[in-house]
């Protein structure tokens, strides 16, 4: 293809320049999550509310440092944009450095997010690993909001070390609660810790789901996906109605720039989630 | 009490699909067995002429180490068995065993069934396809802990 015919086939349009202009916003709360880990609540400086579904992501300016895409961690009912972020380089260190009060810029929601609209009626299988819990929590939000509409539920989890999981009161309360079924296991633990050791994918075979009634939904270290996904596929559910969040590195968020190229998809506008039916070639290929 | 135990063995998924005269010949060697939370079933160096079936609870396989102290390598839970150090000579255990709650397995006592498995090859194999699975993958979950993948990668 010639420069000139990318060009035609690659406009800018004004709405494309409009969502790359980021809005003022202001950092409502923040707490820690862990080490590493701290989750901050955002409302924008106009005050509008921001409509996103779970499993977008926006992309978050600290002024001065530069812009990062950070999943949503938050329920989508459009009450209160939150977001959790790893401290794994400038941008997300100055992110987890901003205090109440602090002003920050923001583009978005971008990108497909979870099939929530696919899973009702369905078994929800959601698997996470690491960080990968917080893209999920919208989910797990969502259908706690609307319980009635989807069958057995569960959360498998698996985190580095004790100290590592995420949100431990709110997963005490899933638990409690009985809503869902959830199962947590840690690469790494002392003698002290009372839970599993093992990996996440030990937890799948005794996990109780309808195979050809279940959409799962999967996210965390691309190797723990690719496992994960493949031992759902040896208990019977279709690839199609497995989902993945893929993460590359997202620059423009509007399918652009092509620095999140996935094969042929470009993850910040055809991703981040998507079926393992469609990852499933371009996960074997290596370097990709 | 064989009987009792053959009908334990064979609900047991590590047994599934064995042939009723293989379980009743390894039941034989069976023993119902429990533990309480905290208490430890083996530890490391010791003779290993015990195979266990876990029934009910969960165990952690723990390895110490100098200045580090004992760290949990894996869980291991109803459905599950452990011990497998009883099939390949010198037969020692190579980690400690814990309860880490009120726990019930049934033991098989590896002398006699390893000398059911020489006596009996058709008992040894069909025992050996299933141990192997279970190695195989503990050394695939094995090799995802070592790769670390939730460690933050800056």
């Amino acid at each position: 293809m010639s420069i000139t015919a990318i060009h035609k086939h690659n406009v800018i349009d004004m709405h494309d320049m409009q969502q790359l202009v980021p809005k003022l916003a202001r950092v409502k709360s923040c707490f820690s999550d862990g080490p590493d880990v701290s989750t901050i609540e955002v409302e924008m400086a106009d005050g509008a509310p921001v409509d996103y579904a779970p499993g977008q992501f926006n992309m978050l300016t600290v002024f001065g440092v530069g812009e990062a895409a950070i999943s949503i961690s938050g329920a989508p009912d459009g009450s209160r944009l939150i977001h959790t972020i790893r401290d794994v380089g400038a941008v997300s260190q100055a992110l987890m450095r901003l205090k109440p009060g602090d002003q920050l810029g923001l583009r978005g929601p971008f990108g497909v997010g979870w099939p929530v609209r696919a899973a009702q009626s369905k078994d929800v299988l959601i698997v996470a690993g690491g960080l990968g819990l917080a893209p999920l929590r919208s989910v797990l939000y969502h259908i706690l909001a609307h319980r009635v509409q989807f069958g057995v539920v569960t959360l498998l989890y698996g985190a580095r070390r004790p100290a590592d999981i995420l949100y431990q009161s709110e997963i005490a309360n899933w638990r409690e609660s009985c809503e869902i079924n959830v199962v947590m296991t840690v690469d790494h633990a002392d003698v002290e810790w009372p839970g599993r050791v093992g990996v996440v994918t030990q937890l799948i075979d005794q996990a109780e789901f309808q195979s050809q009634n279940t959409l799962a939904m999967i996210c965390g270290p691309e190797v723990m996906m690719r496992f994960v996904a493949s031992a759902l596929v040896d208990r019977e559910i279709d690839a199609e109605n497995i989902f993945l969040s893929m993460e590359r590195n997202m620059k423009c968020a509007i399918g652009h720039c092509g620095h999140c190229q996935f094969g042929p998809n470009f993850l910040c506008r055809d991703g981040p989630v998507l079926s393992y039916k469609k990852l499933r070639p371009l996960l074997k290929v290596k370097e990709l | 009490m064989a009987v009792e135990y053959a009908s334990m063995l064979s609900k047991h998924a590590f047994f599934k699909g064995l042939r009723s005269e293989v379980v009743d010949l390894v039941a034989g060697c069976a023993q119902e067995i429990e533990f309480s939370a905290g208490q430890y079933i083996c530890h490391e160096d010791d003779q290993a002429d015990q195979f266990y079936v876990l029934v009910h609870g969960h165990v952690a396989l723990q390895i110490a180490s100098p200045g580090r102290g004992a760290r949990t390598f894996l869980t291991i839970g109803a459905g599950e068995v452990f011990g497998v150090n009883w099939l390949v000579a010198p037969y020692r255990w190579t980690y400690d065993a814990k309860a880490l709650d009120d726990t019930k397995a049934v033991v098989l006592n590896a002398v006699c069934l390893r000398r059911k498995c020489e006596a009996d090859h058709d008992l040894g194999f069909e025992l050996m396809k299933r141990v192997m699975p279970v190695l195989i993958e503990r050394l695939h979950v094995c090799r995802i802990q070592l790769l670390d993948l939730y460690l933050k990668q800056n």
